[in-house]
């Protein structure tokens, strides 16, 4: 290419495409985010028109009632599901991040895991159907929490991952320095650093599995009342009673459904942003 | 910075203390209910008596309408109190499982339609006209065929979307074999059954599923259960019985085709209402089963299952009047309490009033 | 030296029973998830053996699907699934690099921070939302306007099918044979045969003089009952719902450049759209692709956006607007009533196998992509 002496037109010529281009993409950009916010308005507009306080204290009925029984059962999958989910990211993310450190064994669960992280959740509902519903005899709010937690542990392990991987190595050497073990140090002066960050990554975890439908489908199964226990029967959930009552043919059972709807994205967005506010207070308090 | 930390780390053991005291809370939560899975069909009229009974009795029912087929497979299994379908069972398949079948309840299932600008009963159509349009055959609302049938109505040039079930269903079955009674072609290409092959339309879950595509879809046509039509004005056209008259869906017609029913000599009270000949029978009348083990392994749960359907029987005519449901004549209900008897637990029967 | 008499050299390289448990639990963890992974690839295929064994690969291509006669195939399904994906990628992906793009270099910088959280919040919505939104509100302005108009509109679509195909193909036809004459020639003669394409579609806009329009391939992309749901209607909410997605990794991708490498652009006196173009996609074109994939993989394995508005036909789909079904909505209609041991449910778990393979490739090539582009 050889190089050729400055061009007016020519340069008015590329700054006018450039514009063009940039026109493009804004509009592009626009044309989505308005899509998006088209999405949120129906959602607050329709999920405010059944919104009542008896939502919350109400369970479900075949007309009128309220979402108390789905709410309540969302919480104790969830719940349960991070309580198992969330100790077995952590571990598998600290082996990650300090154990297994740049070897090859790290690189292929750490491979796999972010391929978990993105698997269809129908499937995993699928897999916890014939490994937890079949052997026990029956839909259990276990079986959904078990298929809950199968979705958590790739996300926590992920995020605790990259927040230990932050934590300065002159920690560990300072420990080390002072005669503790490796276990010691990691328990003790790592995770501690890590530990806002790692909280990040569980409330996200938790914002993640609290919407999902697919996966408990065939696992919780779903519970018009409250399910008299975790272990045995049915369950209901807020996604499956949002998709239940979607599903009716009666204007005010979809107007719960919708505010089922709202009721789970606000609670979703919520530990989104808490998330991110841990995070950066965490991150603040360390840059101090 | 510090205070921060153990701020959060304080919170997150306090979440997951609340955690598994929610859990543990749900476990001893709510005194013994009975579960009962299938068909979504009557699963209105089995809700609103759960809904009453609860309140008399203080007995928990949990119906979860998830499907015929599916509440077969879970009764077979044990995983749930009792079963129900719409189509009755077949005979070795209630015989290796060692199920008690016996109807519950009758309904009808009707054709809706949503078009502009017609309502209420305004339609006629014939069985294998709905058989040929289910077919592919009859694709616009402005066909020969459909308007032959209807000099009176001005019917739009808009395309038909037909609506079924995406899910195996009684409704289905009901449905199909009526197509199947009045149309050689429908019975040969497509066959009955609580889930077919169809040729043509779009599948909803749930008969509230066809319903609620059939309001939000401009020229849609499904079938659903009446009930879940008149809750939601419907257009419901007539259709042309056997006897070659027109009916209209209510009540009336559905009880009329009801009692031509041979209880007697059918094998598992399966006594078929389908396009029965009548002046003013409606054609695709059915009754719904409950299927229960003969041989339970907790007694005292079946015999709430019994209680139930007793209640039900003695009490529930307002539920059903008030949901287009048909009870059963007294004469079969009395047969169907004969019938516990065959439930059995350590040899004795379950149900009180055996001899 | 008082410090250092209290640690015990000799003892701490020995075996230590605490640290081996940790280290142990540690190591279990991380073998649970490669477990998960070949559990679940176990019990799919396993669950689904006697369908593989019953077809073969004959599985694949078989059209049918019915219950009465016992038979299925996975040719709707696994098409619909694949079609549907498709037509969300080809909408979201430029959107996706718009919405970055504009994030990146054009927004205001005081808005570039809360749009960027916006738009990662967006991505956070259950797919539930989507879905009911897709069926209450998208489906009946499909039916009663968007269908009608692109059924009696097809031309249109062919037009600018026809004019995007001739651009991009004389361009290629450029950069392959360089700007000599023999490839201005060849590029040229493309860019006519375009053109005429499009004056001869404008002109016999409603139906081609040849063929009835029932049976032109070009019309009947767009034939069938305007019923609202459908493969394109599966299409476009799938593609509202994997662009927050595309549009925040896409957003990461673009920043990894450095300051340094654009101001250099700058320098040289590029355009801002040729510093993008020019410096930053080259730098990062396979994390691009890989953000993409990622999206791919979303939209392949979703279940409640698609199964309320994709119509629930186990068909295959004959035009854009034609009911048909995804993997993942047969699995979660028709699963409940699946009995065990039965032909049905073993097709089921097959379809299930074949939709976990596929998105593991997906998934695969997107992270290894992204992850290359990161060591770049």
């Amino acid at each position: 290419m050889s190089i050729q002496p400055f061009n007016a037109a020519n340069y008015v010529r590329r700054r006018t495409f450039s514009l063009i281009m940039d026109m493009i993409c804004t509009l592009a950009a626009m044309l989505g985010l308005v899509l998006l916010a088209l999405i949120l308005f129906t959602l607050i507009q329709r999920g405010m028109a059944g919104f009542s306080l008896s939502v919350f204290t109400e369970p479900m009925r075949s007309q009128g009632g309220g979402l108390s029984n789905a709410i309540m059962g969302t919480l104790m999958q969830a719940g349960l599901g991070i309580a198992i989910g969330a100790p077995l990211g952590m571990a598998a993310g600290i082996y990650l991040a300090e154990v297994g450190r740049g070897s090859r064994f790290a690189s292929v669960v750490r491979f796999v895991n972010d391929i978990l992280l993105s698997a269809p959740s129908v499937l995993i509902g699928l897999f916890v159907y014939q490994i937890v519903v079949i052997p026990m005899g029956n839909f259990s709010g276990f079986a959904g929490a078990v298929a809950l937690a199968l979705l958590a542990m790739p996300v926590i392990a992920r995020t605790t991952e990259d927040i230990v991987k932050l934590v300065p190595d002159s920690y560990r050497e300072g420990s080390t320095a002072l005669g503790a073990r490796d276990s010691t140090t990691i328990s003790r002066v790592v995770v501690p650093a890590a530990f806002g960050g790692i909280l990040t990554g569980i409330l996200l975890a938790v914002a993640r599995i609290s919407g999902e439908t697919a996966p408990l489908l065939f696992t919780s199964f779903g519970n018009y009342g409250h399910a008299s226990s975790m272990f045995e029967g049915g369950m209901a959930s807020l996604p499956w009673a949002i998709y239940t009552y979607a599903k009716q043919p009666s204007n005010e059972l979809n107007n719960l459904a919708w505010t089922g709807a709202l009721v789970i994205t606000v609670g979703v967005l919520l530990l989104n942003v808490l998330s991110r506010v841990s995070h950066y207070l965490v991150s603040r308090g360390r840059s101090q | 910075m510090k205070f921060m930390k153990n701020q959060l780390r304080r919170t997150a053991v306090g979440a997951i203390a609340a955690i598994a005291a929610l859990t543990s809370f749900g476990a001893v939560a709510s005194a013994d209910e009975i579960t009962g899975a299938g068909a979504t069909f009557p699963q209105p009229v089995y809700t609103r008596w759960a809904e009453q009974y609860a309140a008399s009795n203080g007995d928990t029912l949990n119906y979860q309408g998830i499907g015929s087929g599916a509440g077969t497979t879970q009764i077979i299994n044990r995983t749930v109190d009792f079963g129900a379908s719409d189509a009755p069972v077949a005979p070795e398949r209630l015989a290796s499982n060692n199920l008690l079948q016996f109807p519950a309840v009758i309904g009808a299932v009707v054709v809706s339609v949503n078009i502009a600008g017609v309502n209420g009963n305004d339609l006629h159509l014939t069985g294998p006209v709905v058989a040929d349009i289910y077919l592919g055959r009859i694709r616009m609302w402005n066909d020969r065929r459909i308007a032959a049938l209807n000099p009176g109505v001005t019917l739009p040039a808009v395309a038909i979307a037909p609506v079924y079930r995406a899910d195996s269903s009684g409704t289905t079955s009901i449905f199909t074999s009526y197509l199947g009674a009045v149309s050689l072609a429908f019975q040969t290409t497509i066959g009955a059954g609580s889930s077919v092959s169809w040729r043509a339309g779009i599948g909803a879950p749930g008969n509230a599923g066809v319903a609620g595509a059939i309001r939000n879809t401009n020229g849609a046509i499904g079938y659903v259960e009446y009930a879940y039509a008149t809750e939601n004005n419907m257009a419901t056209p007539q259709l042309q019985n056997r006897s070659g008259a027109w009916v209209r869906p209510n009540s009336a017609a559905f009880a009329a085709a009801a009692a031509t029913a041979n209880w007697a000599s059918a094998p598992n009270m399966a006594a078929s209402m389908i396009n029965t000949a009548g002046q003013a029978n409606w054609p695709i009348v059915s009754a719904t089963y409950i299927l229960l083990p003969k041989n339970p392994t907790d007694g005292a749960r079946s015999l709430k299952v019994m209680r139930f359907f007793d209640w039900a029987f003695n009490n529930g005519q307002p539920a059903a009047d008030q949901l287009h449901y048909i009870m059963l004549p007294e004469s079969v209900r009395a047969q169907v309490r004969q019938r516990w008897c065959q439930v059995r637990s350590n040899g004795q029967p379950v149900w009180s009033g055996c001899h | 030296m008082s410090v250092s008499s209290s640690v015990d050299f000799e003892n701490s390289r020995k075996f230590h029973l605490g640290e081996g448990i940790f280290r142990t639990i540690l190591l279990f963890s991380a073998l649970v998830i490669l477990i998960t992974l070949g559990a679940i690839l176990t019990i799919l295929f396993l669950s689904g053996q006697h369908a593989f064994a019953r077809y073969g690969v004959q599985f694949l291509w078989l059209d049918q699907w019915d219950p009465v006669r016992d038979v299925y195939g996975a040719a709707a399904p696994v098409v619909g699934t694949l079609a549907s994906s498709a037509i969300a990628l080809a909408i979201a992906w430029p959107l996706g690099f718009g919405v970055a793009y504009f994030l990146t270099e054009s927004c205001p910088r005081r808005l570039r921070a809360p749009l960027g959280i916006a738009v990662e919040l967006l991505a956070a919505i259950p797919s539930i939302v989507y879905g009911m939104w897709g069926f209450f509100v998208f489906a009946p302005v499909m039916s009663s306007a968007i269908q009608p108009w692109l059924t009696a509109n097809a031309w249109l679509f062919w037009i600018i099918v026809a004019a995007l195909v001739g651009i991009s193909l004389s361009s290629m036809t450029l950069a392959t044979l360089g700007r000599s004459i023999f490839g201005r020639i060849v590029a040229g003669a493309i860019l006519i045969l375009a053109l005429a394409g499009i004056v001869y579609l404008a002109v016999n806009r409603t139906d081609l003089p040849v063929l009835p329009s029932e049976l032109n391939p070009l019309w009947w992309w767009f034939q069938g009952a305007p019923v609202g749901v459908g493969l394109l209607s599966a299409g476009v909410v799938l593609a509202i719902m994997i662009l927050p997605f595309i549009a925040a990794t896409s957003r990461d991708v673009l920043n990894t450049t450095p300051q340094l490498l654009k101001e250099g652009g700058y320098a040289m006196g590029a355009t801002r759209w040729e510093v993008v173009t020019g410096v930053v996609i080259p730098a990062v074109r396979g994390s691009l692709f890989g953000a993409v994939f990622l999206g791919l993989g979303r939209a392949l394995g979703e279940t409640m956006a698609v199964v309320f508005v994709i119509g629930n036909a186990n068909r295959l789909p004959d035009s854009f607007f034609a009911p048909t079904t995804s993997i993942s909505a047969l699995i979660a209609n028709t699963f409940p009533e699946a009995g065990p041991d039965t032909m049905l449910q073993a097709s089921l778990f097959a379809l299930g196998f074949i939709l976990f393979v596929v998105s593991f490739f997906v998934l695969a090539l997107a992270r290894l992509m992204l992850r290359q582009g990161r060591m770049a």
